[in-house]
């Protein structure tokens, strides 16, 4: 495939959470609001391309019998790195995502893009890979923590268009399993027509 | 592309390689990360503080002190001063008795024991329900008044205090902590 | 006393999955079988008891003395790993077929946010190594308690009619949901 299509297959055709179901627990906790999916998106995505860079870059190096131990190194250093410029300069949306950032290293869209396509493919498709991946996700946070934050607190981006409150549930747990339920019902409904 | 075999010698020096790089990579960062780090810890702080006392010019966090809670625990006291006269005392105190967990609250009292104003730090009460402390039709019920007369309990428990609608216990849990901090005040005040 | 509300709050109030966002990769996953569901909980449970006791000691030992709290992440999902594959090793020789039952959701257990999430959370909440214990085993049954009731649901589901887009994830998510606004319930036990 072109790299073009290698791009934007994270959007829709295997979205990491949409379509290929993975990395649902920070999709689950982080999209109160849409700023906070969109941010867990973005840091995701940072570590989704430096660890797919590093692991193309090294994969001829490292012997295949202590592949996961070292991907999960370089992996969590990056993890590790976006958790202490997020603490640094973004410190109101660090304590927002609280312990998801760590999290991220048992993200399995990460471990599964170096497993899959990193440790076989050269530099640049793995940082394209990487990116559209990433882009993938933070889109479907984006939208489920739109949905979210429209419904359950009657605000978008922290604007508030109604008075009062909104469906409150939709901001806690039941509200986001129920939601990406049905989300994830919406886009298999569309796949079929 | 040519791999290299899964020999014991190949695999501890990847192994070691790897540890060693990632370790300095992360060292280097969290240097570089570290100024910045203390500096917004220290800006929430200071920013907590000034919503709760009046204007001051010292540094209240330099002048911190603790003082026992008489619980076994103490609380750290921030004085406000303005050319060296104290206008008020932040106090950081929390509770246990939340609904959903333990509340901290940033207090400002007087040096005479009144409440100046209050602000929420953390929390995880029901959204729509306890959050609602940290609106004003809840919490400035208690600007300007002093615990030694104005009874810490909600109107429930017989005292002044009118709690959030269906939400007794986050107010019950947020008088709390701030008869903790007055009392620990107090206490500390006459020693 | 203070271990009973560790318990009760682990598992039902603040409830791993439906309530902390956590294990929801392997709770999807493992759902449709009431036996694949026990067997993967007792798993749980050993890896998450087993790795939080390191991991403390680790923080508490290693990372706390020398001022290396930045290496926690790494360190952590290391030790995680590790004991994973050792889990491996001694199933494969213990019990061959519940190894095979298991399947890839054996590995898997590595990458499961409920393991690092709790062994981060014993250290985030100041427990001590015994605490630290108590919560981990009470969050793996909380973990185990949630799987066995949406996979006895599932089981149950197989019968009826789902209609072709909700089948499978969506139809899960939609009954985790219920679930967590009726383990909401258990908000406001303990006081």
């Amino acid at each position: 495939m072109n790299q073009l299509q290698n791009f934007t297959k994270g959007f829709i055709k295997e979205n990491p959470v949409l379509v290929l179901v993975l990395g649902m627990c920070p999709t689950l906790a982080t999209t109160s609001s849409a700023i906070n999916g969109l941010g867990m998106g973005i840091a995701t995505t940072f570590v989704l391309i430096g660890s797919n860079v590093v692991i193309s870059l090294l994969s001829n190096l490292i012997p295949d019998k202590v592949r996961i131990p070292a991907f999960i190194v370089i992996i969590a250093s990056f993890v590790t790195i976006v958790d202490l410029l997020m603490q640094a300069y973004v410190p109101d949306l660090y304590e927002k995502l609280g312990i998801f950032i760590p999290l991220i290293v048992v993200n399995c869209i990460v471990l599964g893009r170096a497993e899959a396509f990193a440790s076989k493919n050269a530099v640049f498709p793995s940082f394209v890979d990487g990116f559209g991946m990433g882009l993938g996700f933070t889109m479907a946070l984006g939208i489920l923590g739109a949905i979210r934050e429209i419904i359950g607190s009657g605000a978008i981006f922290g604007y508030k268009f109604i008075s009062g409150d909104g469906i409150l549930v939709f901001i806690l747990a039941p509200g986001a399993f129920i939601a990406l339920g049905y989300l994830i019902a919406l886009i298999n409904r569309f796949k079929r027509t | 592309m040519a791999k290299t075999e899964s020999t014991f010698k190949n695999m501890a020096m990847a192994l070691t390689f790897i540890a060693i790089g990632a370790s300095t990579c992360l060292g280097f960062v969290h240097e570089f990360t570290k100024k910045p780090i203390e500096l917004s810890i220290l800006n929430k702080k200071l920013n907590a503080i000034k919503q709760v006392v009046p204007e001051f010019n010292n540094n209240p966090n330099d002048e911190m002190f603790r003082l026992p809670t008489g619980e076994g625990d103490s609380l750290d006291i921030y004085p406000a001063k303005k050319d060296d006269l104290i206008v008020g005392y932040a106090i950081n105190t929390y509770t246990k008795d939340g609904f959903s967990g333990n509340i901290s609250i940033m207090a400002g009292f007087k040096p005479d024991g009144s409440i100046i104003n209050t602000s929420v730090l953390q929390q995880k009460e029901t959204p729509g329900l306890g959050t609602k402390m940290t609106e004003p039709l809840f919490k400035d019920q208690f600007i300007d008044k002093n615990p030694s007369e104005f009874m810490l309990k909600v109107k429930k428990d017989g005292g002044p205090v009118d709690a959030i609608t269906a939400a007794t216990i986050s107010s019950r849990a947020f008088c709390d902590a701030i008869q903790r901090a007055y009392n620990t005040l107090q206490k500390g005040e006459t020693k | 006393m203070e271990y009973i509300l560790i318990i009760i709050s682990a598992i039902f109030i603040n409830n791993v999955v439906l309530s902390q966002y956590l294990g929801i990769c392997p709770f999807l996953g493992v759902s449709n079988k009431v036996n694949t569901a026990l067997g993967m909980t007792g798993a749980v449970t050993f890896v998450i008891v087993l790795a939080t006791m390191v991991t403390y000691l680790i923080q508490t030992y290693v990372l706390n003395k020398l001022g290396i709290g930045f290496m926690q992440t790494i360190t952590f999902i290391l030790v995680i790993a590790s004991l994973v594959q050792m889990v491996e090793i001694i199933l494969k020789k213990v019990s061959p077929p519940l190894y095979q039952a298991l399947g890839i959701f054996l590995p898997l257990i590595t990458t499961n946010c409920a393991v690092l999430g709790v062994a981060i959370l014993v250290i985030k909440k100041e427990y001590n190594l015994i605490e630290g214990v108590v919560y981990s085993a009470s969050t793996a049954i909380g973990f185990g308690l949630a799987l066995v009731i949406l996979a006895g649901i599932r089981e149950q589901l197989e019968l009826a009619e789902v209609p072709k887009a909700m089948k499978g994830v969506p139809i899960s998510l939609v009954i985790a949901g219920i679930m967590a606004l009726a383990f909401m319930g258990f908000t406001g036990i303990v006081k």
